[in-house]
C-alpha cells in the first residue's frame, strides 16, 4: 500500500525536488535540535561549581616529628605529607635517573627537601598505598607498597616497581604561616 | 519476509529478529483514517512528554538527596552549582504541567468524539488507568524539593485515608513510615516516583497494542473503509511533528521566560512541621478534584466522590451506549460536554480559593454538574435517537487550545507593582544598583540574615573581580572543624563559603530577635507572593499604625506585611548608609538596590536562563516552520486527490 502511495505522489507533485529538500532540511534541524538537547543532559555529570571551587584547606605541619607523616584529605582524596628525614632525603637524592620507571629528579618533586607532599593514590588502579603508618609493609625502597596489585613507590613518591606507570601525582601547595603550615590547592 | 528490506544488512536482521517488520507493520505503515485533525496531535506528545520527564529526571535524581536534611538544598544546589541544572529542574518541574495539560486534552478529545466506544473501551480505561498512575507520581514527585507545599501537601493528602473506616489511622501510619511525613515518608516517595514512570511505560505499550487493534477513532466517529485509509508515515509523522514544534515552543517559553509561573512560592521555604502556610493548595492539576473534595461537608464522602470523580470515567463506554460516536453528530451530548468542560474550570477556580461564600456553592453546584454529566448519558442517548433521527447537521466546534491563564496567586496584599531592571524576557540585573544593594546587604540587612545558598564566588557576576571577592570573603568569620583536637574553631571566610547567618542556630536567633527568626535571605524574592513587588513594598511600607490598631509590644507597623504586623523594625533608614559614585540614598533608593540584589541572589541563572531562552525560541520556530513546510509538502497529495 505504502509503496503504491509513494507512486502515485510522485506522479502527482509538481516539484518533487522541492519537497525532498524541504524534507531534508527539517531532518537536519531537528537532529540539530536533539543533539542540542542532550549537552546539558551530560554536561550535568560533569562536577558542578560547588565541587570545583572546593578550593584551598590548611594543614598545620608544625607538630609532625622527622620520620613521619600524615594523610589528610583534599578534594575527596588521601594526601600523604611526610616529614622526611635526612637520611631519606639523601637516598632518594642520589638514585640515578636511569633507574627510575618515571624518571624525575627528588628536587622537582618536592619544595622543601625535608617535606613530601602527594596525593596518596596509586596511579595504576587507584588504591591508597600502604606506607603511613609505622607498622605498615612499605615496600623494599622505603616509600609505599600498594596492596591491591605490589607497586611500590620510594620517599619521593617515585614508582619504583610496576604495574603502576607514573610517580605518585604532586597536589599544588605552597607553605604559609613561617612553614608552619601547608596550604593545599 | 526478507525481500522488505532492499538494504542487505536490515534484511538479515529482521529475518532473524522481525523487530524492523514489526515496527514497520504498527507504526510506520499502521493505517490511519484521513481525517485525523490537530486533537490527535496530543497522544504522540503524550509520549514524547513521558520521554522527556523520565529522561530530565533520570539526570536529576543524579543530583538529589532524599533526607529531610538535605532534599531542600540539594534542589537548590541542582539550581545553583550543577551545569544546566536550572534547565533540567525548570524542564522536569514545567514538564509536569505541560504533561497534564496534554493528558487533559487527551482525554477531553477522547470524551469529544466518543473514542471509548466500541470496540475501544479496554484502549479507554487503559488510558484511565494511565492518568491514576500519572497523578500518583506527580503528587509524590511535587514531595521532593521539600518545600512548604511539599511537606504540607503530602501531609494533606496522605491524611486522605485517614478517612476510610477503622483501618484508616493504620493506613496512613504505614503509608508515613512513621507518626508524621518525614524522613522515611520522602525516602519511599523518592523511590516509587523514579519507580512508577517506568511502569507507566509498560501500561502506555498496552495502551498502544489496544489502539493499533482497531486503530484511530476520527473526528467523524464512523470507521472508514480500509482503502480510505492512509499510513501513519509520513502523513501524521510530520503532521505530529509540526504540533511537536508549536508544543515546544510553548513549553520553551515557560522553562525560560516564565519558569515558576505554574509553582507556588511557598515551595522555595524550606519544609516546617510546625507551621503549616496560610493558603495551601495543590498543583493546578489537581485543583477540579480537590474542589471536589472540599465541596462535600463529610470527611469519608468527599474523599469517596473526588476518587468517584476519575473512578466514573471507566464506566462511560456502557453509561454511554449510542453507537454514534462523534458530538459533531449528537447535539444534546455536545451542549453538555462543553458544560461539562466549563464546570471542570469552575471546580479548578474554587479549588483555588479558600471553600467559603461563593466558591463553596459554586463549587457544590460544579460538582453536582460533574456528576450529572456522566450519569445523564443513557438518557441523552435515548433523547437524540428521539429527537435527532437524522443526525447530518455538520458539528461545529472550536475548542479552545489556549488554556485559560489562571492567576494561581489567591489573594495576597496589594502590592503596588514596580518596574524593574529585570523583568521582561530581555530584562537583565542593573550592575549598579546590584552593586549597591549588596553594600546594603552587607551593612544593614547581614547583621540578621544570612544567605546560605549565595556564595562569596557568586559576586563575580556582580563585577568584582576575584582579588575583591577574596578580600570579602575574609572579612567574615566562618565556624569550620573539627581540627586535629578535635575542637571547632573559626576561620576568615573564603570565596567558596556562603554568607553566614550571625546565629549560631535557630533558637539563638529567636532568643536574640524578640521570638522572631530571620530568615534566610538567598531565596526570598522567590518565595514571597508578589516577590520583588512585595519585598520593595515591604521595606517602604514601614508607617505609624492607623488610629484603631494596637500593635503588640516588639512590633511595627507594616502596611504591606500580611497581618501589618512585623517582628522586624524597620531596616532601611533615609542615608542610613553611604553610596559611592554620588547616588542618594534614599529609602526608595536602598529597597530597590536591596531588592534587585535579592533577586540577583534568588535567581543567579536568570540571566543565562533568559539568554539561551532567545537562542531556543528563535530555533524552535524555525524548526516548527520547516515541520509546518514539509507537512504541506506530503499532504499536498491527499488534498489534490480529495478535489478531483
Amino acid at each position: 500500500m505504502n509503496d503504491n502511495h509513494k507512486k502515485n505522489e510522485d506522479e502527482k507533485l509538481e516539484n518533487p525536488g522541492r519537497r525532498e529538500f524541504l524534507t531534508a532540511t527539517a531532518a537536519a534541524a531537528g537532529l540539530l535540535g536533539v543533539g542540542a538537547c542532550v549537552w546539558p543532559l551530560i554536561n550535568s555529570m560533569n562536577p558542578s561549581k560547588d565541587v570545583l571551587s572546593l578550593g584551598t584547606m590548611d594543614v598545620d605541619i608544625s607538630k609532625i616529628e622527622k620520620g613521619h607523616g600524615i594523610t589528610v584529605m583534599w578534594r575527596g582524596k588521601p594526601v600523604f605529607i611526610k616529614h622526611r628525614t635526612d637520611e631519606e632525603i639523601k637516598s632518594v637524592q642520589s638514585v640515578a635517573l636511569s633507574e627510575l620507571i618515571d624518571p624525575a629528579e627528588d628536587k622537582s618533586r618536592a619544595k622543601n627537601p625535608s617535606w613530601l607532599v602527594v596525593i596518596g593514590v596509586c596511579t595504576h588502579l587507584g588504591c591508597v598505598p600502604n606506607g603511613q603508618k609505622a607498622s605498615d609493609n612499605k615496600g623494599s625502597f622505603g616509600g609505599w607498597f600498594c596492596p591491591c596489585h605490589g607497586s611500590e613507590y620510594d620517599v619521593s613518591g617515585r614508582v619504583r616497581k610496576g604495574p603502576a606507570p607514573k610517580n605518585l601525582e604532586i597536589p599544588p601547595y605552597t607553605f604559609v604561616n613561617d612553614g608552619k603550615t601547608i596550604r593545599i590547592g | 519476509m526478507a525481500d522488505k528490506f532492499k538494504n542487505k544488512v536490515l534484511a538479515w536482521v529482521d529475518h532473524r529478529l522481525p523487530i524492523l517488520s514489526f515496527l514497520k507493520e504498527h507504526l510506520a505503515d499502521k493505517p490511519e483514517p484521513k481525517n485525523l485533525n490537530y486533537m490527535w496531535n496530543f497522544g504522540s506528545l503524550a509520549g514524547i512528554m513521558l520521554v522527556i520527564m523520565i529522561v530530565t529526571g533520570l539526570f536529576l535524581a543524579m543530583h538529589y538527596t532524599p533526607h529531610v536534611s538535605h532534599a531542600f538544598s540539594s534542589v537548590e544546589m541542582i539550581m545553583r552549582n550543577v551545569n544546566y541544572g536550572w534547565l533540567l529542574r525548570y524542564a522536569h518541574m514545567n514538564g509536569a504541567s505541560m504533561f497534564f495539560i496534554i493528558i487533559y486534552l487527551h482525554i477531553c478529545r477522547g470524551i469529544y468524539y466518543g473514542s471509548y466506544k466500541e470496540p475501544r473501551e479496554l484502549l479507554w480505561i487503559i488510558g484511565v488507568v494511565i492518568f491514576l498512575m500519572m497523578m500518583a507520581t506527580a503528587f509524590m514527585g511535587y514531595v521532593l524539593p521539600w518545600g512548604q507545599m511539599s511537606f504540607w501537601g503530602a501531609t494533606v493528602i496522605t491524611n486522605l485515608f485517614s478517612a476510610i473506616p477503622f483501618v484508616g489511622e493504620s493506613i496512613v501510619t504505614w503509608l508515613w513510615g512513621g507518626f508524621s511525613v518525614d524522613n522515611p515518608t520522602l525516602n519511599r516517595f523518592f523511590v516509587l516516583h523514579y519507580l512508577v514512570p517506568f511502569l507507566i511505560v509498560g501500561v502506555v505499550l498496552i495502551h498502544l497494542i489496544a489502539l493499533s487493534t482497531h486503530g484511530s477513532n476520527n473526528p467523524e466517529g464512523k470507521e472508514p473503509p480500509k482503502a480510505e485509509k492512509i499510513p501513519f508515515h509520513p502523513y501524521y509523522t510530520v503532521k505530529d511533528l509540526f504540533g511537536l514544534g508549536v508544543f515546544f515552543t510553548i513549553y520553551a517559553t515557560f522553562i525560560f521566560f516564565a519558569p515558576n509561573f505554574f509553582g507556588e512560592p511557598d515551595n522555595y521555604i524550606p519544609a516546617n512541621p510546625l507551621v503549616t502556610p496560610p493558603h495551601i493548595v495543590p498543583e493546578w492539576y489537581f485543583l477540579p478534584f480537590y474542589a471536589i473534595l472540599r465541596s462535600v461537608p463529610d470527611k469519608l464522602g468527599g474523599v469517596i466522590l473526588m476518587i468517584g470523580a476519575i473512578l466514573i470515567w471507566t464506566v462511560l463506554p456502557w453509561l454511554d451506549t449510542l453507537k454514534v460516536r462523534s458530538s459533531r453528530y449528537r447535539p444534546i451530548f455536545r451542549v453538555l460536554y462543553f458544560t461539562w468542560i466549563a464546570s471542570c474550570f469552575i471546580l479548578g477556580w474554587c479549588g483555588m480559593n479558600a471553600p467559603e461564600g461563593i466558591y463553596l456553592w459554586a463549587g457544590r453546584a460544579a460538582t453536582l454538574y460533574y456528576f450529572a454529566f456522566f450519569l445523564s448519558l443513557p438518557l441523552v442517548g435515548k433523547l437524540e435517537m428521539k429527537l435527532f433521527p437524522e443526525t447530518l447537521k455538520k458539528g461545529m466546534f472550536v475548542l479552545l487550545l489556549c488554556f485559560s491563564s489562571v492567576s494561581l496567586h489567591g489573594h495576597g496584599q496589594e502590592v503596588k507593582v514596580q518596574k524593574w531592571s529585570f523583568n521582561g524576557p530581555f530584562g537583565t540585573f542593573d550592575r549598579g544598583s546590584l552593586q549597591r544593594g549588596f553594600q546594603v546587604y552587607k551593612e544593614v540587612c547581614s547583621a540578621c540574615h544570612g544567605m546560605g545558598y549565595l556564595t562569596f564566588k557568586d559576586l563575580e557576576d556582580l563585577g568584582f573581580n576575584k582579588a575583591q571577592i577574596k578580600a570579602l570573603a575574609s572579612q567574615v568569620e566562618i565556624k569550620d572543624g573539627p581540627n586535629d583536637e578535635g575542637k571547632m574553631f573559626t576561620r576568615p571566610g573564603r570565596p567558596s563559603d556562603s554568607f553566614p547567618s550571625p546565629f549560631e542556630n535557630e533558637k539563638a536567633a529567636r532568643f536574640a530577635n524578640n521570638g522572631a527568626y530571620p530568615p534566610d535571605l538567598s531565596l526570598m524574592v522567590k518565595a514571597r507572593k508578589g516577590g520583588a513587588d512585595y519585598l520593595y513594598g515591604l521595606l517602604t511600607g514601614y508607617k505609624n499604625p492607623p488610629k484603631d490598631v494596637t500593635i503588640a509590644s516588639g512590633m511595627y507597623y507594616n502596611e504591606v506585611y500580611p497581618g501589618h504586623q512585623i517582628a522586624m523594625p524597620a531596616p532601611l533608614k533615609e542615608d542610613g548608609i553611604k553610596y559611592d559614585g554620588g547616588v542618594k540614598a534614599t529609602l526608595e533608593q536602598q529597597a530597590r538596590d536591596i531588592v534587585t540584589f535579592l533577586a540577583f541572589a534568588s535567581e543567579p541563572e536568570m540571566e543565562e536562563r533568559k539568554r539561551l531562552g532567545i537562542k531556543v525560541l528563535i530555533f524552535l520556530i524555525f524548526l516548527t516552520a520547516l515541520f509546518w513546510g514539509v507537512k504541506q509538502a506530503v499532504w499536498a497529495n491527499i488534498k489534490h486527490k480529495d478535489k478531483e
